[in-house]
């Protein structure tokens, strides 16, 4: 009896570290046929504090894939296929997957939904000579000094600099700013917001910090409670987002909430309920913009995608489109127009192409500065209103 | 403003406390009977966590409460019996290792089953109520968390010093062998300890996660840490040590955190156990432990 308990019990072990290690790396939906492939890794976060809007990114780049799944290089038709990993969120696991590809030998990388873990695998690519677009990181030191990392959005700059006009052009003169300790993306918009919101001449008020994994805020929002602010700036995750929203109104704190990009999700409406309301945010597409035929086709074909699968439907929220995957889109379509202008598989020569590269996307005309940043001066700006994020106006640098 | 600051920030550090020392009784409890840090427990807390979320959806709420406690009790029950009791006789270092394969095994299923991603966690009615008493505003559960822990640990203090099962689990507590000699029946009062624990657990996840909204397989690792140290600073073994260990950590790490210390609330609080233990290992109300040779 013992033995066969313990029997059992090794057997349910083994399973469940076989079951943990075996989804980590899943590949594409298709197996290529035929010698003609290109891989192209996709580095996301799919788990961990930023798995809900990384799988959005993911589900961009499937959809640009199941699109174009082939490219023409010197009169052959060559097969893309995808390898995706998951970096969980986490800086440490994501330099592991990052040497994961590289030993695949993928020729370009898609990648990645937060900052910290782009800027920790970089060293790994750019070592390797492998190019890699960021759909979504928006912190400078992502590209900055790596010539192989490029991205298809905006910097933190530029968003806390919209996001400061914005708050201090509404009246609001005091301000309180909370960051996660240790997120480049979230201290690295908190600062950005902060210079410029004194530069207009408002008054920063306050000015807190939480660790991680952290659940419990009411000791950081009661002293911001404490100072008095007219408006929040909490750039932080999806999964942070409602708890912070939730708890600092509980507190009674009326202040106005505002955050970047990252807060486009529809979960934190689903988590945060009528608290959310109000809640103002920038970020990098409108579905409901209705300006270029490009980013209207996007739409209906990423809807009807999304609808296509119940999987998808149900991690995505809805059949509403994120920016994120709109850019993850477009990360995919520069990837492999680079392919086609290099025409070759060699990812040095990607890289060189990507360098010179000018190509319309569903987020607006994308090409690269010297540091590999896409030139971007546009951001809308959207505003949580009867359970739905409601675009409230654009904003453009001078 | 000031006292109204003060008050609130009392108030949370307080209601922290309370649900720290739930779970704290729980490790304080199985190693007064069984000598054994149960590793597992924070875990067993993360899963009645997950069995309120899916019990909320498919039954009105004071079953779903009644079915979470006695889940989770099952749950403890059964990891005593498989994974603790075979090795009663083995080294204490073996039952312990068992202790963190234990953990190690629920967080990993809780990976497998629910995905990392954080679930929200049902809103129970009236417990986020907002109560607003002047300037002083929170919801409902944070009031109620540290006067639940109050009744509970009383209600378990009169169960230890008044009944005869709790004199019997004293009894194992102080000797287990004796106790054995004098009829005591051992399977059981083990049994009846992990109940009592996991039952803590199980409220103190209601009450910790009906505040913090959300669950992730990851969510009682460093909570569990903490309430072990609580129940090493109050005394370990000692059921008001552990109680008033809970309230001593949740009301520091408030305070630092208030204070701007954000950054090393964490830190401070393993800072407490290293000099307690440097100190005065048997914690503050721990009876000092006479070696029988």
């Amino acid at each position: 009896m013992k033995k066969l308990l313990s029997l059992i019990l090794t057997v349910v072990l083994v399973f469940s570290l076989v079951a943990c290690t075996s989804d980590s790396s899943t590949d594409g939906d298709q197996p290529a046929s035929g010698d003609n492939v290109i891989k192209i890794g996709v580095f996301e976060p799919v788990t961990g504090e930023n798995g809900g809007g990384g799988f959005q990114e993911v589900l961009g780049i499937r959809y640009a894939h199941q699109l174009t799944n082939t490219v023409e290089i010197g009169g052959e038709e060559y097969t893309i296929e995808l390898v995706e990993v998951d970096n969980k969120s986490d800086r440490t696991e994501a330099v592991t997957v990052a040497s994961n590809l590289v030993a695949q030998n993928v020729s370009a990388i898609i990648g990645s939904y937060g900052s910290g873990v782009s800027i920790a695998a970089g060293p790994t690519y750019e070592e390797a000579q492998i190019p890699a677009v960021a759909p979504s990181a928006t912190n400078p030191q992502v590209t900055l000094g790596n010539e192989y990392y490029f991205r298809v959005c905006f910097l933190d700059p530029f968003q806390g600099e919209v996001m400061a006009n914005y708050a201090f052009q509404d009246g609001l003169t005091k301000a309180a700013v909370i960051t996660q300790l240790g997120d480049d993306y979230s201290s690295g918009l908190g600062n950005f917001f902060l210079k410029a919101f004194e530069e207009l001449g408002g008054e920063i008020v306050s000015e807190q910090q939480f660790q991680t994994g952290d659940t419990d805020f009411k000791a950081i929002l009661a002293n911001v409670k404490n100072a008095e602010p007219d408006v929040i700036f909490a750039p932080s995750s999806v999964a942070t987002a409602p708890l912070l929203i939730k708890q600092a109104r509980e507190l009674g704190i009326e202040a106005k909430i505002m955050a970047g990009d990252t807060w486009e999700n529809q979960a934190i409406i689903d988590n945060a309920g009528a608290d959310a309301e109000g809640v103002a945010l920038s970020t990098f597409f409108d579905e409901n913009d209705t300006s270029s035929p490009l980013a209207g086709e996007f739409v209906t074909g990423f809807k009807e995608f999304l609808n296509g699968n119940d999987e998808y439907l149900n991690k995505n929220g809805g059949d509403g489109v994120a920016a994120v995957s709109a850019l993850g889109f477009d990360a995919y379509n520069v990837v492999v127009e680079a392919i086609k202008v290099a025409q070759s598989s060699d990812s040095v020569a990607i890289k060189d192409a990507l360098k010179g590269l000018s190509l319309d996307g569903v987020t607006g005309s994308i090409s690269f500065d010297e540091n590999g940043d896409a030139k971007k001066d546009m951001a809308y700006i959207k505003i949580i209103q009867d359970g739905k994020f409601m675009f409230d106006k654009t904003v453009k640098t001078q | 403003m000031g006292s109204t600051y003060l008050l609130q920030q009392l108030l949370t550090g307080i209601s922290l406390g309370g649900a720290y020392a739930l779970i704290a009784v729980g490790y304080s409890m199985v190693y007064g009977i069984l000598m054994l840090i149960n590793f597992a427990h924070a875990d067993i807390f993360m899963m009645a966590g997950y069995f309120m979320i899916f019990s909320f959806a498919a039954m009105p709420w004071p079953v779903a409460i009644v079915v979470v406690i006695l889940g989770t009790i099952l749950l403890g029950v059964t990891i005593e019996k498989v994974a603790y009791k075979p090795l009663r006789s083995a080294p204490r270092m073996s039952i312990m290792i068992s202790a963190i394969g234990m953990s190690y095994l629920l967080q990993n299923l809780a990976t497998y089953l629910f995905s990392a991603l954080p679930q929200a966690y049902p809103a129970i009615p009236g417990l986020k109520k907002l109560i607003k008493l002047g300037d002083l505003n929170s919801s409902m559960v944070t009031f109620v968390t540290p006067i639940i822990t109050i009744i509970l640990v009383v209600l378990l203090m009169m169960l230890l010093k008044r009944t005869k099962i709790g004199m019997a689990m004293r009894a194992v507590s102080k000797d287990y062998d004796t106790a054995k000699l004098m009829g005591i029946k051992i399977n059981q009062i083990i049994s009846l300890t992990f109940v009592i624990g996991s039952a803590l657990a199980a409220i103190g996840s209601i009450l910790y996660f009906t505040d913090r909204m959300s669950v992730t397989p990851f969510s009682g690792t460093l909570l569990g840490l903490k309430c072990f140290v609580a129940a090493v600073l109050g005394g370990i073994g000692s059921v008001p040590g552990a109680v008033i260990g809970g309230f001593i950590i949740g009301i520091t790490e408030t305070t630092l955190i208030a204070m701007g210390y954000s950054t090393f609330s964490s830190a401070f609080t393993f800072l407490i156990l290293i000099i307690i233990l440097m100190v005065r290992p048997t914690g503050l109300l721990g009876e000092t432990l006479t070696e029988k040779v």
